[in-house]
């Protein structure tokens, strides 16, 4: 149990950076997801905790104490891997023990441990078996037992569900999440599937091109996304983004998204983007917030027909793709609403959950 | 269920005529292949069937005129007296002596090197890998006249005489065994995923702990390749040996054959059959032992374990 912080830390592969002077505190029993998409720098950022690359600059503090210097397996942390690792020639037992052992635990404490640890992951039968005889998601589960029975400060997982078929992943997810409820250790977990960050973590890390982009809990990146690449990154299917102008229009505001639409800024809003008038900006709004009219109290002047391009019914909803402008839109819709390819459909916009984006720094305003 | 059942009726004749053209095709590749392998069996199994035959004759059959290959009155007199003679089995001894430690020796060195070359990434360590390969090409031809004058050179110096010892022979025999096998072990090595010995490493071990018991336990099979290769070199080994020892006492058994049961120009073939066979039998009896353990160690990585 222990609180993780990097401090500025900075790493240099020959000329790449890879992480860029990343600052981030991890409180105690917490569940932070890094996510980012490949070559973001959020493998080598839990890499570094680690112990398994040096920080080029900046400290990694565990506990509050400086552990640059310190060697793995004196940081007392455990690592799940993408491929697992599980040492092929040792069986369940003696992969999940190898640490203890190296450690010299008296033996029957290290077969209650390996016990314990086995029935939280409920792989009490698998003990006697080699890698070899066991299933993708089996391993999986062994290599998080040989993390746990260490009972470390930290856990660190690097892309641990990335090898199994999605139906297991789902699975595996929901069981990552018990344990941690059970254990409650620190947990550093890099993932570069969203879907993944948002379920499991307490606060989700998104980094990009070696920059941590935004931190928060799922439901602050999700709503209140500080960059183009958050407001993009979280949320599937993505956000929309259309280049559009924003106007005075009397007392109000309005955002010229083509030539034939305009859509009101909500009063709410009007005083945050007035000092914006005037500007071209990107205008952002997710899927699920273009709808067929719905629900009490419709801005009537938020409503706009289109012709459809291409509609995916998903079951409990329907996709509909259309453009404005150049831009391919996507809107959530309910699957009775929806009119086929090619045909006009009404929809509403819901700029209450609108995000305006400067193009010249990407930020969200 | 009809339309199933017209369907299938259809079909069945097409798979048919396709199925027997694979079966064709099949059974010509297994007769070409049938009889590649046995033409190759007996191109290399001759010479020990002739040195089978010879061994089971006096010196006056094999001279003789007659078929030979076929014994006529077969004999156990040349491996009754190869047993029985002291010489012999002191060859036999020496050599057994030289390849169990040149093993041990080469083993000690090039696994450690070949661990330390494949993953602890230091200052030229690439360079030095292929350095270690390049010295393996270099033939024992071109070396054996300059080490026997550094041995002189060394003896001069210091007084101690290397040369005519067996154990000159355990310097010598791991300069063409320690390349190989280091390069053999860095490509086994290389095969065993880096996250296996991160988790190690996690878990609490250093080097040596994650090179007992994590690389060497999975990388036996490349071991026991890069053993039974080194044995085999130390083993058949001709040139050094007849370059540094003399002494009857000293000698290996292919150099002991040679300079003992060759006199002049007088060749006891008998006896040279039966010592080389006798001679053949410990590497034919390892491999039989560890071949499966030889055959996975050379196509190490070809699947995914």
């Amino acid at each position: 149990m222990a609180d993780v912080a990097l401090r500025d830390v900075v790493k240099r592969f020959d000329n790449v950076e890879a992480v860029r002077q990343i600052s981030l505190d991890i409180p105690d029993k917490e569940f932070v997801v890094l996510v980012g998409p490949s070559g973001c720098g959020k493998s080598t950022t839990l890499r570094m905790i680690a112990g398994l690359e040096e920080a080029t600059a900046g400290d990694i503090l565990i506990d509050g104490e400086k552990v640059n210097d310190v060697p793995p397996k004196d940081r007392d942390i455990a690592m799940v891997f993408q491929n697992y690792a599980l040492y092929p020639h040792m069986t369940v037992f003696e992969n999940m023990s190898f640490g203890l052992r190296l450690r010299r635990f008296p033996k029957d404490q290290i077969r209650e441990r390996v016990e314990h640890a086995a029935r939280i992951l409920d792989i009490t039968e698998l003990l006697d078996r080699r890698p070899k005889q066991l299933s993708g998601g089996q391993r999986q589960r062994v290599a998080m037992g040989r993390a746990i029975v260490r009972n470390p400060k930290v856990f660190l997982f690097d892309e641990p569900l990335s090898n199994l078929d999605a139906k297991l992943r789902v699975q595996m997810r929901t069981e990552i999440k018990r344990v941690h409820q059970k254990v409650r250790t620190t947990t550093v977990y890099v993932t570069h599937d969203q879907v993944e960050a948002m379920t499991l973590a307490d606060r989700v890390v998104v980094m990009n091109g070696g920059r941590i982009e935004q931190i928060g809990t799922p439901q602050e990146l999700y709503h209140h996304p500080k960059t183009r690449f958050v407001a993009g990154f979280i949320g599937s299917p993505a956000m929309n983004f259309v280049p559009s102008r924003l106007e005075a229009n009397g007392s109000g505001l309005s955002l010229r998204v083509s030539d034939k639409l305009t859509l009101p800024v909500p009063a709410a809003r009007a005083e945050r983007y007035r000092p914006h008038v005037g500007k071209d900006l990107t205008f952002g709004l997710r899927p699920e917030h273009i709808t067929e009219p719905r629900g009490e109290g419709r801005e009537p002047r938020c409503e706009f027909t289109v012709n459809l391009d291409v509609v995916e019914p998903m079951g409990m909803e329907t996709m509909v793709f259309f453009t404005i402008g150049n831009t391919e839109i996507c809107s959530r819709v309910e699957p009775s609403a929806a009119s086929g390819p090619g045909q006009p459909m009404r929809l509403y916009a819901n700029l209450n959950h609108m995000h305006l984006i400067d193009p010249a720094n990407d930020q969200v305003l | 269920m009809t339309t199933v059942s017209t369907a299938a009726i259809t079909r069945a004749p097409a798979r048919r005529a396709r199925g027997r053209s694979m079966h064709r095709d099949r059974v010509w590749a297994l007769r070409w292949s049938y009889f590649f392998l046995v033409l190759f069996a007996i191109f290399f199994l001759l010479p020990p069937v002739y040195m089978l035959i010879t061994s089971l004759k006096t010196s006056a059959e094999i001279s003789a005129a007659t078929n030979p290959w076929w014994v006529y009155r077969p004999t156990l007199a040349n491996y009754v007296e190869l047993l029985s003679s002291r010489q012999y089995l002191t060859f036999f001894r020496n050599s057994a002596i030289v390849s169990v430690f040149t093993v041990t020796i080469t083993m000690l060195i090039s696994v450690p090197a070949a661990f330390a070359l494949s993953r602890m990434r230091f200052w030229g360590s690439a360079t030095l890998a292929m350095g270690v390969f390049l010295t393996y090409l270099i033939p024992e031809t071109l070396l054996f006249l300059p080490l026997f004058k550094m041995f002189a050179v060394f003896s001069d110096f210091t007084g101690i005489e290397i040369i005519n010892h067996w154990w000159a022979l355990l310097i010598v025999y791991p300069t063409l065994t320690v390349p190989f096998c280091t390069w053999v072990m860095i490509g086994y090595f290389a095969s065993i995923p880096r996250e296996l010995d991160e988790a190690a490493v996690i878990d609490g071990a250093n080097y040596r702990q994650v090179l007992l018991r994590i690389f060497i336990p999975v990388a036996l099979p490349g071991l026991i390749a890069a053993t039974i290769f080194a044995f085999t070199v130390s083993w058949a080994q001709f040139l050094y040996p007849l370059a540094l020892t003399t002494s009857t006492d000293q000698l290996v058994l292919p150099v002991g054959i040679i300079t003992t049961l060759i006199r002049g120009d007088v060749f006891n073939w008998g006896q040279i059959m039966t010592g080389a066979l006798l001679g053949a039998a410990p590497p034919l009896i390892i491999y039989a032992f560890l071949m499966d353990y030889y055959i996975a160690g050379l196509t190490a990585g070809a699947t995914k374990g």
